[in-house]
């Protein structure tokens, strides 16, 4: 039992990817939490589609650069973001219906730009590779991680109140365009540095699923974003155990355990959870 | 005082509102009542700076945004928000920043606030555990620890019990007997006729009032 748990980390690129996807787990979740309370749970979808298109550019432009292919998804996926929230504005559309447009463009545009160079695979994209999480895509996480967490920290309050009531901070500070851009900003960031290790598209799933999960432990804002990290954590490192021991790719293992845990969340948490709705409060 | 010269509003492509002019003393309290669509909320929106004017101009003589505050109606905001009533209210607190702690003044006033809509005990309560009255009182304590001298209701009674409304509309008298300017939409008559000095009723067509020295409705 003990080989099956510690064996995965007797190897360095595991070990390297293990304190990628633990950099990953501390910055990604909290932002997972604000998405779900602005009802932006389809953002992140929308995103770690639209990132495509750019991180095929950069990997054409300079070759298979983890910063270069880093710049062009977190180009592609603030233009995204950006657009779809102008056009909803601007034709008095529902957002979500120019969302899902956005980012069935942007996932065709990605897939066909990586299919005209042969150096790229799809499949490593969308899904990771942690044999290929070398320094740069480590330092990556790791930066973004340092940067998303202070940022978060800073922009924290005003945050919270342009999520629970944008019309008040419009009418008292303003400036609620500027917070919600920065947020996506971080989101961004988040989205392209799991890309080399968990895929773009697995990437969201350690963002959401444990954010989405953590609403079933506690009833405070600060209390959700400890549990996500908590269970984004435990997701890594269960996932890399599973993936090495199954022999299934790092990413789906990750995911799918943040999946299992959310699942046992939503049937038997303290809070909103199936079981507490069918037990009667004394 | 506030000014609204010849005003017109539109929503979307439709002017709802137009050539109307005249005056809200300071310290009075109006009530604002229409049918549906008239542009009631439109135009207190106007008066908060948010809806912008089609034509003419509106003179806030010497109010600034943060002398402005606007309760509009609360039925939009995400109830299973995780957040506790202290909170709501303290984040409102007057000329916080995003980046200066909340002091113990901030703080007392804070729970002054909560106490003064009977929610003294509620304070670390969540939001999401709050009836709908008890939220409208959560949202009256975060207008008064905003400290304005333009306060802006939009329909701050619906979906509130006779005992909650009769509190509010105390907390309203406050304001008022403070000298502080305050502007109702409402629909309730009755509840105009007993509480409210001063009536605009908007009838979708161009009109004038002047100063109100006495007493009484208004049509525009």
């Amino acid at each position: 039992m003990l080989d099956f748990l510690l064996e995965p980390f007797a190897l360095g690129f595991m070990r390297r990817a293990l304190a990628g996807c633990l950099a990953l787990s501390v910055s990604a979740p909290p932002l997972g939490v604000f998405l779900v309370l602005r009802r932006m749970s389809l953002m992140s979808d929308v995103l770690q589609h639209g990132v495509l298109p750019g991180i095929a550019v950069g990997a054409i432009a300079a070759g298979l650069s983890v910063w270069a292919m880093g710049l062009g998804g977190v180009a592609a996926g603030l233009a995204v973001a950006v657009v779809a929230g102008w056009l909803a504005r601007r034709t008095g559309g529902r957002e979500d219906s120019q969302l899902a447009g956005m980012y069935l463009l942007a996932l065709a545009a990605g897939v066909a730009l990586i299919s005209t160079q042969h150096s790229l695979d799809l499949t490593h994209i969308l899904f990771g590779n942690v044999l290929a999480v070398d320094d740069a895509a480590l330092f990556g996480m790791a930066g973004v991680a340092s940067v998303t967490l202070p940022v978060l920290a800073l922009i924290w309050r005003p945050l919270v109140l342009e999520s629970l009531d944008p019309g008040f901070m419009a009418a008292t500070a303003g400036r609620g365009g500027l917070w919600h851009l920065l947020f996506l900003v971080l989101v961004v960031l988040c989205v392209v540095s799991g890309f080399v290790a968990l895929g773009t598209l697995m990437s969201v799933g350690l963002m959401m699923l444990p954010a989405i999960a953590a609403r079933h432990w506690s009833d405070s804002l600060a209390g959700q974003v400890r549990v996500s990290v908590l269970l984004a954590c435990l997701s890594s490192v269960g996932g890399l155990i599973l993936s090495y021991n199954l022999d299934i790719p790092a990413g789906p293992a990750i995911v799918l355990f943040a999946g299992g845990l959310w699942v046992a969340s939503l049937l038997a948490g303290p809070r909103g959870s199936l079981w507490r709705q069918a037990i009667p409060e004394a | 005082m506030i000014v609204l010269d010849n005003i017109a509003l539109r929503h979307g492509t439709r002017i709802i509102l137009s050539g109307l002019s005249g005056r809200f003393d300071a310290g009075s309290q109006t009530a604002l009542i229409g049918a549906n669509g008239s542009g009631k909320t439109t135009l207190l929106r106007a008066i908060a700076g948010l809806h912008p004017l089609a034509a003419g101009r509106i003179d806030w003589d010497g109010f600034h945004r943060r002398d402005i505050a606007l309760l509009a109606q609360g039925s939009h905001l995400d109830r299973s928000f995780p957040i506790t009533c202290r909170d709501v209210v303290a984040l409102a607190a007057t000329r916080l920043g995003p980046f200066r702690s909340i002091g113990k003044d901030k703080l007392a006033a804070t729970r002054s606030a909560l106490r003064r809509v009977g929610l003294g005990d509620m304070e670390d309560r969540p939001i999401q555990a709050l009836s709908a009255g008890q939220f409208q009182r959560v949202l009256f304590a975060r207008t008064i620890v905003q400290d304005a001298r333009l306060i802006l209701l939009d329909e701050p009674f619906t979906a509130v019990d006779a005992d909650t409304t009769h509190l509010l509309l105390s907390v309203i008298q406050d304001w008022h007997m403070q000298g502080r300017t305050v502007i109702a939409v409402l629909h309730d008559m009755e509840l105009v006729r007993e509480h409210f000095p001063h009536t605009l009723l908007l009838t979708n067509q161009a009109g004038h009032w002047d100063a109100m020295p006495e007493p009484g409705l208004r049509a525009a």
